[in-house]
C-alpha cells in the first residue's frame, strides 16, 4: 500500500495524469498486454540465446571491423537460424503498436463511455494525448528493461568491460524502436477513430502492416522491371541513379526506414545506405564509424519516422476535434 | 425572477439538408424540472449535446450558467452533469473505481473523492454493490449508478437523456422519486428528455414539446392539455352487448342532457364529448335502459394525442 500512497498523494491531479493513470492500469491488466509481453520476451530470449552462442566466434573474428563491439555483438549476431533481434522486432513492433491502439476511441465509443467522459471538464485533445503517451511509456519501459537485462546480463556472463559509445548505440536503438511503436500507435489511433468496428479498425491496420512488409517490396520489384530498361545496356552512372531510385522508393516503407536506422546503430562500420561507387570507397578504412557519425547517417530515416507519426496524430486530431460525440 | 440557467437562442444544427434542430428558443429556471418531450429522432439528443458544447450549432446560441457552451465548454460541463440514453461503464471496473475515476477527473482529490463517491452511492441506493464488476450490472443500476455520477461533481444542473429507458415500471417509479428530491433538497435545475408523457408528468414543472427540430409548445402540462383539448373536453366511450339501431331513438334525449355536446355511433360503441365528466352518469343510464356495458373507457390524452393534435396544427 505504501506504493499506491506514494502514487496518490499528489492532491487533485490534472484530467490528463488521471486518465494517462487509467489507460495504463488498463493496458497492464489486458490480456492483449501480457501475451504481447509474453511474444516480445519469447523473441528477446531466443535471439539472445543465438547470439550467446555465437558470441565467441562473432567476437573472435579480426576480419570484422566491428568484432570489439560485445553488446552490439549480442543483439545482432545470429547463426542465420532466426533472425537477430532487431530484425524480429521490425516485424514484431507494428503488432505491438496496432494491438494497443486500434480499439483506443471506437471501443469506448461503442460501449457509451466515451460519452460520458466527453460530458467531464477536460479538453478533448487530452483524450487522445493520454491514449497515446501511455502506451508509449509502457513500450518505453518494455524496451528499455529489455535492453537493460541484456546490458546486465552480457556484463555478468562475460565480465567485458562496457565502451560509452555502445550503450549510446542501444540507447539509440531503443530510441528508434519506441518511435516505430509510436509510428503503428498513431497510425491505429487514426483508424479507431475512423471507423467505429474495433474489428475493422484491427484488420485496416493489420492490412496495411501487411502491405508494407510484404507486398509492398513485391509490388515495387515488379513496377521496376516492368519499367525500368534493361541493366546491360547502361552505363554505371545510370545504373547507379536507379538504383538510389529504388532504395528511395523502398524507403516509403516505414519497417525499411526502420531497418536501415538500427542496422546503422546496432553496426557501427556500417557507413551509408545506399550504393558506393569505387571512388567513395577508395581509400576508407573498414573501421567502425563514431557514434554521432552514425546518427548523422540514419537522420534522414529518423526524421521520416518522426514525420510520419507526427502527421497520423495530426490527422487523428483533425478527425477526433470537431467530432461529433453520440454512442 | 432572475435569469434563466439555460438560455437557448434561435439554435439550429442541420447535417446536409437534415435539418435536427430548428430555431429553437427556450429558457429553463433555476431549481426547475423541465421536461423534454418528443418522439424518437425529434431532435432532443442534438440540443442536449449541444448544450454541452459536444456538438457545434449551426447557427444560434446556447447559454448554460451564464457561459456559452459552443466557444467555452469546460467550465460548462464543471456544472452541468449529463446522464446519456446509452448508458456506458468501464467493465472491468467496479462501480467505485468508475465513480472515482469520474471524481478525479473532476479535479477531487483522493480521500476527498472516495468519500464523495460513497455518499453518492448511498444516495442512490447501491452502498452494498460498490465492490461488484459493472459489467455485472442490470440496467436499473447502470442507471442509478450513472445518476451517482452526474451528481458526484456537485453540479447546478442536471441533464438527463431518456433516463427512463430499459427500467421496470417500479423502478421508473422510484427513479423518478429520487430525481424529484435530490432537485427539491439541493435546488438543482434538472433537465430531461424522454418520450414518454406518463413519466414526465409525475415529476416535471414544465414541458416542451419537441417534434422534428422544432419546439411546438411549452408550458405546464395542465395547461398545455387544456388549451389544446379544452374545447372538446372530456370523451367517453360506451361498449354496450347489444346492436345499436340508426337513428338511435336514445340520442335525442341524451343530447337533451347539460354539458353532452356530442354523440358518436359506430357499431355498438358510443362515443360521447362532454364539457364535464359525465362518465356515471352515462352508466347509470345505459343500465337504466336495459343495455348490457360491456366496457366504459375514459379517453385519455397521451403524448400521442398530443403530437397528432400539434401536427394538425402544424399542417393547417
Amino acid at each position: 500500500m505504501k506504493s499506491s500512497d506514494f502514487l496518490f498523494k499528489s492532491s487533485a491531479s490534472s484530467p490528463f495524469t488521471v486518465m494517462m493513470r487509467k489507460e495504463m492500469a488498463d493496458h497492464i491488466r489486458s490480456w492483449r498486454f501480457i501475451v504481447l509481453l509474453i511474444l516480445i520476451f519469447l523473441t528477446f530470449v531466443a535471439s539472445m540465446y543465438v547470439s550467446l552462442a555465437n558470441i565467441k566466434s562473432a567476437t573472435g573474428n579480426a576480419g570484422d571491423p566491428d568484432h570489439v563491439f560485445l553488446y552490439l555483438k549480442l543483439l545482432t549476431t545470429t547463426d542465420n537460424s532466426i533472425p537477430p533481434f532487431h530484425v524480429f522486432l521490425s516485424f514484431l513492433a507494428p503488432l505491438l503498436g496496432i494491438s494497443l491502439g486500434f480499439d483506443a476511441i471506437n471501443a469506448e465509443q461503442n460501449s457509451g463511455t466515451l460519452t460520458r467522459l466527453m460530458a467531464q471538464p477536460i479538453y478533448r485533445d487530452n483524450v487522445l494525448l493520454a491514449k497515446f503517451a501511455s502506451a508509449l511509456v509502457l513500450i518505453g519501459a518494455l524496451f528499455l528493461m529489455l535492453a537493460l537485462w541484456m546490458v546486465g546480463g552480457g556484463l555478468l556472463l562475460t565480465g567485458v568491460r562496457m565502451e560509452p559509445q555502445e550503450l549510446l548505440r542501444i540507447l539509440g536503438f531503443v530510441a528508434l524502436t519506441i518511435l516505430y511503436v509510436a509510428f503503428w500507435l498513431s497510425l491505429s489511433i487514426v483508424l479507431s477513430i475512423r471507423f467505429r468496428g474495433a474489428s475493422t479498425s484491427a484488420l485496416s491496420a493489420i492490412g496495411i502492416w501487411l502491405f508494407f512488409t510484404v507486398f509492398y517490396q513485391i509490388v515495387l520489384n515488379l513496377a521496376i522491371r516492368s519499367v525500368l530498361p534493361d541493366p546491360t545496356g547502361l552505363s554505371q552512372d545510370q545504373i547507379l541513379g536507379y538504383n538510389e531510385l529504388i532504395m528511395d522508393l523502398l524507403r516509403i516503407a516505414p519497417n525499411q526506414l526502420y531497418m536501415d536506422a538500427t542496422t546503422t546503430m546496432l553496426m557501427p562500420s556500417v557507413r551509408s545506405l545506399g550504393p558506393m561507387t569505387m571512388e567513395q570507397m577508395a581509400g576508407a578504412i573498414p573501421s567502425p564509424l563514431p557514434f554521432i557519425d552514425s546518427v548523422m547517417v540514419v537522420w534522414p530515416q529518423v526524421s521520416g519516422l518522426i514525420a510520419a507519426t507526427v502527421a497520423c496524430f495530426a490527422l487523428s486530431y483533425f478527425l477526433f476535434m470537431r467530432r461529433e460525440i453520440r454512442s | 425572477m432572475n435569469d434563466p440557467i439555460i438560455q437557448i437562442r434561435n439554435l439550429s444544427k442541420s447535417y446536409g439538408s437534415f435539418r435536427a434542430v430548428e430555431g429553437l428558443n427556450l429558457d429553463v429556471h433555476q431549481g426547475e424540472i423541465f421536461g423534454l418531450l418528443g418522439p424518437n429522432g425529434a431532435g432532443k439528443t442534438t440540443t442536449i449535446l449541444m448544450m454541452l458544447g459536444l456538438t457545434e450549432p449551426s447557427g444560434g446560441s446556447v447559454q448554460v450558467c451564464g457561459y456559452q457552451s459552443a466557444s467555452n465548454p469546460i467550465p460548462v460541463k464543471r456544472k452541468v452533469g449529463y446522464m446519456p440514453d446509452s448508458l456506458g461503464f468501464y467493465d472491468h471496473m467496479t462501480a467505485l473505481e468508475n465513480l472515482m475515476y469520474i471524481a478525479r477527473l473532476n479535479g477531487f482529490e483522493e480521500t476527498a473523492g472516495k468519500k464523495r463517491a460513497l455518499e453518492m452511492m448511498e444516495i442512490v441506493g447501491l452502498s452494498t454493490e460498490k465492490d461488484k464488476k459493472t459489467g455485472a450490472y442490470s440496467r436499473g443500476m447502470k442507471q442509478r449508478l450513472g445518476l451517482a455520477e452526474v451528481l458526484i461533481k456537485k453540479p447546478e444542473v442536471i441533464i438527463l437523456d431518456e433516463p427512463t429507458l430499459g427500467i421496470d415500471p417500479s423502478g421508473v417509479k422510484d427513479f423518478l422519486s429520487l430525481i424529484k428530491s435530490l432537485s427539491r433538497d439541493q435546488g438543482i435545475t434538472v433537465l430531461l428528455s424522454s418520450h414518454h408523457l406518463h413519466h414526465v408528468q409525475q415529476i416535471c414543472d414544465r414541458v416542451g414539446i419537441f417534434v422534428k427540430g422544432k419546439l411546438l409548445a411549452e408550458g405546464n402540462i395542465d395547461t398545455l392539455s387544456k388549451t389544446l383539448f379544452g374545447h372538446e373536453g372530456y370523451v367517453t366511450s360506451v361498449k354496450v352487448a347489444q346492436e345499436i339501431p340508426r337513428p338511435w331513438p336514445l340520442e335525442a334525449e341524451l343530447m337533451q342532457w347539460e354539458g353532452l355536446k356530442k354523440i358518436s355511433i359506430r357499431d355498438s360503441e358510443i362515443e360521447f364529448t362532454c364539457t364535464a365528466d359525465l362518465t356515471a352518469a352515462l352508466v347509470r343510464f345505459f343500465v337504466k335502459e336495459d343495455y348490457d356495458v360491456l366496457s366504459v373507457s375514459q379517453k385519455d390524452y397521451g403524448l400521442d394525442e398530443i403530437y397528432q393534435k400539434y401536427f394538425e396544427l402544424e399542417q393547417r
